[in-house]
């Protein structure tokens, strides 16, 4: 696999993407983060390092995954030529094990024993349940109560994994909640535990180290494609929460000035403070959990409530980057609703045989808008960033079916 | 000249270590707040430390935690804050320090915010979430505002950090003495009189320690090898307890706590 990344060079030495990033947390901890940038640098500098990622990404894994060319999916949209992704055909069902394997190896290499995550839909703590697993450390995961009640397939997994999973009463019960709570443990445990940070959010350098490990998921779709089409797509869309599987879509991408790259957020019910969680589209700068991004807060620096049908998604930050690629005009950030993910979440079910995950279907759902904006001959890169067996409750639910047979 | 400043120089001359409460904004209610930092410099505090309420205080532990969560669901806003301070400044010179997340600050834009905190009758600032990297412009603001922003070390602070936070302190510094959060503890740790000993030589401005100090025995022992004894969550817990028994039984049961732990604190 060509390695070779268009980087723009960014962060910079303090982590910085521009005015966005940095590392805004408390003393106990910079001495950790310190530790963690050196430590990193050094894996990334070491091949024995990249050689046993590759390993595990390729063994255990199952990567490369396909670059599916969707054909009803394109027929329905009535043109563009649209190719998934399949990060949903990774082991444990999702993009979140990129991350959490190079973590782990990496926190094995500072002899770190003791792993924890936070987690909103589940899906981080379970590939991290997963990687803590296959390699013998303990781990706790923190996840809001109300995601518990959402996502308690998930729940259970990490349980079977040998994690034990922290309920969060606090706040919003939600993946803020849970991100505190991480924060607060690593306060305590900082000397003989790793903190893994799911998305590209936090204090430097989760963000770019994030974005590296999920950068895998761009360099295998810039070259499927190259080899399929001989040529670059015109687009590449992928959902936006805290930003890491799109992240790690766009990143290969960015020094390539004809491909466009969407990010979608996810609307909510309205477009009212409260009832999205599209930081991008609605938020303003601020800092919340150790980095300046955009923020939903209240014009008192309180972080706001946010809503998404999508646990995954239902975060009122984002990743640094992310903040930068949206100010430079690189990235365009739109937003979907919770219905039109549903119904984007149910059209490929039955048009391609594949559950997507609720978070993904806000990228798939974006897809009417952009092959219309785009024309007929443009190819499109959709990243399907996990499989929606976790949404089938909260799915039928919403439509008002019972699940049970 | 800043009132903190003016505070440790007289308790140098006594040779008395500061006794310094910390007390939400807003919990159980804005009036109580006040009426509360009067109790306590009439019952021998010598700072406030006055936590201004965030959705999300990553450093503090569940009982101070769970007091900004209170204050902000009974309404409180920043602004609220101020003018309660303004209003103890009508009756009060006791020096008043500011616990504020970086969010805030951020959010209300560092410049315009510390200079009308400090209008308020704030003295000095301490920035959780705001490492020395971080704030240089925050510092260059509250420089020009004549407030100090007094900065945070840990046990896991590194000599070179250490150095750099000692050149950055403005008003003292407050010495973390556990890694970990906020709250009350049984024991307090064995490497303290070290700790502090080490930032004393380094920095030109007083260490006050705090993070664990919940009995009057461990204020005693922190105020010997100290220059001042911070204790948040067992007062904030301690309010929370009495909140529901009115302003006056609520004052009293505070007042007194605070006056035994001061004691204690000075006992050297």
């Amino acid at each position: 696999m060509d390695r070779k990344i268009n980087s723009p060079g960014m962060p910079d030495e303090r982590g910085r993407f521009g005015r966005f990033g940095g590392r805004y947390v408390p003393e106990t901890l910079m001495p950790a983060l310190a530790e963690l940038e050196e430590e990193y640098a050094r894996a990334q500098a070491d091949p024995e390092f990249q050689k046993e990622l590759d390993y595990y990404l390729s063994e255990y894994v199952g990567r490369p995954n396909p670059l599916y060319l969707a054909e009803r999916l394109t027929a329905h949209h009535g043109g563009g030529r649209i190719y998934l992704k399949r990060e949903d055909l990774n082991h444990t069902g999702a993009h979140k094990i990129n991350n959490t394997l190079g973590q782990v190896l990496l926190a094995r290499r500072m002899g770190k024993k003791r792993i924890i995550a936070e987690t909103g839909a589940g899906q981080h703590g379970v590939a991290t349940a997963t990687a803590a697993a296959m390699f013998g450390m303990e781990c706790d995961v923190y996840m809001g109560e109300e995601d518990i009640r959402r996502q308690n397939l998930n729940v259970f997994r990490m349980r079977l994994l040998g994690a034990r999973v922290v309920p969060v009463s606090s706040g919003s019960k939600t993946l803020k909640d849970a991100t505190n709570e991480a924060f607060r443990d690593w306060m305590s445990t900082v000397r003989n535990t790793h903190y893994i940070i799911g998305s590209v959010v936090g204090p430097h350098p989760y963000p770019m180290m994030v974005r590296d490990f999920q950068s895998v998921i761009g360099r295998e779709a810039r070259a499927q494609i190259l080899e399929k089409e001989g040529r670059l797509p015109d687009c590449v869309v992928a959902c936006v929460g805290g930003g890491s599987n799109s992240i790690g879509l766009f990143y290969p991408f960015i020094g390539d000035e004809s491909v466009r790259i969407v990010g979608v957020e996810a609307g909510g019910r309205s477009d009212r403070l409260g009832d999205h969680a599209a930081s991008l589209s609605f938020g303003s700068p601020g800092v919340l959990h150790g980095s300046c991004s955009y923020v939903l807060q209240d014009d008192d620096g309180q972080t706001a409530i946010v809503h998404s049908i999508s646990a995954g998604l239902d975060y009122p930050g984002v990743g640094p980057e992310h903040s930068f690629l949206k100010d430079s005009g690189r990235a365009q950030y739109i937003h979907v609703g919770d219905k039109e993910a549903v119904e984007a979440f149910r059209l490929c079910a039955t048009l391609e045989g594949i559950i997507p995950a609720l978070e993904s279907a806000h990228a798939l759902a974006a897809i009417g808008r952009l092959t219309t904006e785009m024309g007929r001959d443009s190819i499109i890169i959709v990243c399907l960033s996990g499989r929606g067996d976790k949404d089938c409750v909260e799915v039928a639910s919403y439509i008002g079916e019972d699940p049970r047979p | 000249m800043n009132r903190i400043d003016l505070r440790f120089q007289e308790l140098r001359r006594k040779r008395e270590p500061a006794f310094i409460p910390y007390l939400t904004a807003g919990d159980p209610d804005m009036h109580a707040t006040r009426e509360l930092i009067l109790e306590a410099e009439r019952r021998g505090a010598d700072l406030i430390e006055l936590g201004v309420p965030f959705s999300d205080p990553i450093a503090d532990g569940p009982v101070i935690q769970a007091s900004h969560l209170r204050a902000l669901e009974g309404g409180t806003r920043v602004g609220d804050v101020l003018a309660m301070v303004r209003e103890v400044r009508n009756t009060s010179e006791i020096p008043i320090v500011a616990m504020i997340s970086c969010s805030i600050v951020f959010r209300k834009g560092a410049d315009g915010f510390i200079r009308s905190m400090a209008e308020a009758g704030i003295d000095g600032a301490t920035i959780p979430d705001l490492p020395v990297e971080e704030a240089g412009q925050a510092r260059d603001a509250a420089d020009r505002a004549g407030l100090h922003l007094a900065p945070f070390v840990t046990p896991t602070t590194t000599i070179k950090r250490q150095e750099a936070i000692c050149r950055a302190a403005r008003g003292f510094i407050y010495y973390i003495s556990v890694v970990g959060l906020t709250g009350a503890r049984e024991q307090l740790a064995g490497d303290l009189k070290a700790n502090v000993d080490r930032i004393r030589a380094a920095a030109k401005v007083p260490v006050a320690v705090g993070f664990g100090v919940s009995r009057p025995e461990h204020a005693r022992e922190v105020g010997a090898v100290s220059d001042g004894v911070i204790v948040g969550s067992a007062l904030v817990r301690l309010i929370s307890e009495n909140a529901g028994a009115g302003i006056a039984t609520l004052r009293s049961r505070f007042g007194d706590a605070v006056g035994q732990l001061s004691s204690a604190a000075k006992q050297r």
